[in-house]
């Protein structure tokens, strides 16, 4: 069964129609890429997905993991396991990370039916993935966000993402403003949480994070729905070519 | 957005939780104010002719006087024919074991959720390390470790006990740090006190344990004028909390106390505050009106006064907690939490008054505004023309979490000396909507992810309380903010 269908999406914001009529199947253990010029809609495509007020769904249908994903508010989503890496993460000061994943994690864990962590068991479990993302201490131990540079950011992310496990990571241009070092731990985060039980939708815009990251399939959004879908070939081709043959070939049909 | 407006409106709208009234018996005095009235409180206090002469002349004066109207609040005139100012549960005991309080007196510190750690403290439980005064309307019910304080020679204990054991101690201090000719309102508690609490840490001594008060209002038509007093000779160090609730009625009533702080050389008084006085409905009907003087005098060289509050509960609050400087080298400082929703109405601030020198103060202002509510901080950096080197630094942030709300500040400086530095800054922001989309798209609720976001923004002033009150006073900013945003 797959985890996430999306039939028909459309969607709007500030009464401009952004999603117009967007398709889309991931199964678990796939990485897809959603690649596209700027405009196109993929953030909102992202935004939509996580349930972001400021978005209004006009029509179509979503089943995450055999449920109806538009129905649910945000935090639900995210509890049964919806996460989205922010291309620009929020900062919340005075709140520290370690407390906020601490929040964090007991929701998710209360929601698939554990007990929360103990002190002693959530700081090994934050070590653990600590390490994975290779997050330095100090970052964890500062206010969410709070003075992060551009990259510290998008590795807080991922280290949020690997403290809550999810079914579906959606990562919205987390390669924007990463220099080569942070692009590779950023990657390598990814590479080691991929499982043949989880999925990521990578939201970017250009190939070389694909380098890093090799996706299964790589889809072309423009004006608001897909209008090619490929391998990691097709990532390459568009790096070569840009968009405007898509363009072009779309005008002409 | 209308969604998560609806969420924050449910969010910001959960109900005072300590709004209950228990049926004690009171001894109380018929509604009204006259000298008569003053007679009567002293005489039933057993108090001696010279202080039943101070709330005389406390009451002449505060006839000749009108009631201030500067504070930027509004409400009705406060009919002060129409208060109770007396009333005291009939109770069979002062003080002694557990079984000599009354049932429903410790009924009611059952139903005050967050004593629960205070009625093990009321219960002399072993490993407690916080000395309890507990006021009940108009006096004090029951001071705990008495004993374990003694030992050390510190004295605390009800305010009328004081009077009858140290009247030198309260003849000497009472009314030195806030004259009844202060203004409105110390004038008329100074006539119609009736308990509170009196701390005396002899020299050089450290108190072991935490001191708190806890205030409660409880019979109908009430006013509360409590009088704490809190004395630290020499090289002594001493922190004292209180606390307070109130049942939810729907008339306003009124609150007015006095705290004096006398801080001697080398002291240090540490005096924190988290009021949660029922704020009134959600309509703005009824709450407390808390009309408070407070202020320390730093007596004595390298003394230190430090107020650190947490104000979430009254309809209209008014006060000012400030320091006198008047040591050389001497400390003040003010952190303050105010959060005001739906009609509630705070002008508080603190005054930093520098006479000696290298006196230095710090002010920490943090307002939060929800509902229709009216935040304002006020405070006065004065600078003495003898306070050579005085250093004063205030940060006075605001946060509005919904549109109809207000957040006003009222800065003034007066420098009379010019080797002193004085610096100011302010903020005003909202909290985004974006912060608030971050914590749901991590699993949290609306609700968790607004008391996440306050209580970080508090987080400099929550980390100066004591440790057992710092847990409760953030449970409560989250529980005060329900409905808050929009």
């Amino acid at each position: 069964m797959s985890l996430l269908t999306i039939k028909n999406l459309k969607a709007r914001v500030e009464e401009k129609d952004i999603l117009k009529g967007f398709n889309l199947t991931v199964n678990p253990g796939e990485v897809h890429a959603i690649m596209g010029p700027n405009g196109s809609g993929k953030s909102t495509l992202a935004s939509v997905l996580a349930g972001n007020p400021n978005y209004e769904v006009t029509d179509g249908e979503v089943d995450f993991d055999g449920k109806d994903l538009l129905e649910m508010a945000p935090e639900e989503r995210a509890r049964e396991g919806l996460f989205l890496a922010f291309q620009y993460p929020i900062e919340i000061p005075g709140v520290s990370n370690v407390n906020f994943m601490k929040s964090a994690v007991a929701e998710v864990r209360k929601h698939r039916g554990l007990e929360p962590f103990d002190a002693k068991e959530f700081l090994a479990f934050m070590k653990e993935k600590k390490e994975l993302v290779e997050l330095s201490g100090s970052l964890a131990g500062r206010a969410v966000n709070e003075g992060f540079s551009g990259g510290e950011k998008k590795r807080n992310e991922i280290f949020q993402m690997a403290m809550l496990n999810p079914k579906l990571a959606i990562l919205d241009e987390t390669d924007s403003g990463l220099d080569i070092d942070a692009l590779r731990i950023v990657a390598s985060g990814v590479n080691k949480l991929r499982s043949k039980d989880n999925a990521f939708i990578i939201i970017t815009h250009y190939q070389r994070l694909l380098d890093y990251i090799v996706p299964d399939f790589v889809h072309v959004l423009y004006n608001g729905k897909i209008v090619r879908s490929g391998t990691k070939e097709l990532a390459l081709e568009l790096e070569e070519k840009g968009y405007d043959w898509i363009k072009e070939e779309l005008a002409e049909a | 957005m209308a969604e998560e407006n609806q969420a924050l409106k449910e969010f910001t709208e959960k109900e005072y939780e300590y709004g209950w009234s228990i049926d004690i018996e009171t001894d109380q005095l018929p509604k009204g104010l006259s000298e008569e009235t003053v007679r009567a409180i002293s005489f039933k206090k057993n108090e001696p002719e010279w202080l039943l002469e101070w709330r005389l002349k406390a009451f002449r004066y505060w006839l000749t006087l009108v009631e201030p109207e500067w504070a930027h609040v509004k409400y009705p005139k406060i009919d002060f024919q129409d208060i109770i100012y007396y009333s005291a549960p009939k109770k069979k005991v002062e003080l002694g074991s557990l079984d000599e309080v009354d049932a429903d007196m410790l009924e009611t510190f059952k139903k005050l959720g967050i004593s629960l750690e205070e009625q093990k403290r009321l219960m002399n439980v072993a490993g407690s390390n916080v000395a309890v005064d507990a006021v009940f309307d108009s006096v004090s019910v029951k001071t705990t470790f008495q004993e374990t304080l003694r030992d050390k020679g510190i004295i605390f204990c009800s305010f009328s006990e004081a009077v009858q054991s140290h009247p030198e101690l309260i003849k000497k201090y009472l009314g030195s740090v806030v004259p009844y000719t202060d203004n409105y309102y110390s004038a008329l508690n100074s006539a119609v006190f009736s308990d509170g609490s009196f701390c005396f840490i002899p020299k050089g001594v450290r108190c072991p344990m935490e001191l708190s008060t806890y205030f409660r209002i409880n019979a109908m038509n009430t006013g509360q004028f409590e009088r704490t007093l809190v004395v630290a000779d020499e090289d002594s160090y001493c922190s004292y909390l209180e606390g307070c609730t109130a049942p939810q009625r729907d008339e306003n009533q009124l609150h007015a106390a006095v705290v004096e702080l006398v801080s001697m050389k080398g002291a240090e008084i540490k005096y924190s505050t988290v009021q949660n006085w029922y704020p009134g409905d959600k309509n703005g009907k009824g709450g407390i009106y808390n009309f408070v003087t407070k202020r320390g005098i730093c007596a004595g060289a390298y003394s230190k006064i430090s107020w650190t509050q947490v104000e979430t509960g009254s309809a209209v609050t008014w006060k000012y907690p400030s320091c006198i400087l008047k040591g050389d080298n001497s400390i003040g400082e003010f952190y303050s939490v105010a959060v005001t929703n739906n009609y509630q109405q705070a002008d508080t601030g603190t005054k930093m008054i520098h006479l000696g020198k290298n006196t230095k103060s710090t002010i920490i202002s943090k307002g939060i505004s929800a509902g229709h509510s009216n935040n304002s901080y006020r405070g006065l950096v004065k600078i003495g023309k003898n306070a050579t080197n005085a250093r004063n630094f205030s940060q006075c942030d605001s946060l509005l979490l919904s549109s109809t709300s207000g957040a006003h500040t009222f800065p003034y400086i007066e420098c009379g000396n010019k080797t002193a530095k004085v610096e100011h800054e302010a903020t005003t922001s909202k909290v985004g909507e974006d912060q608030i989309f971050y914590c749901n798209q991590r699993g949290l609720d609306t609700e968790q992810a607004i008391g996440l976001i306050v209580n970080g923004y508090c987080k400099e002033v929550l980390n100066k309380l004591p440790m057992e009150f710092a847990v409760e006073a953030q449970k409560l900013l989250a529980v005060s903010l329900e409905g808050s945003v929009g």
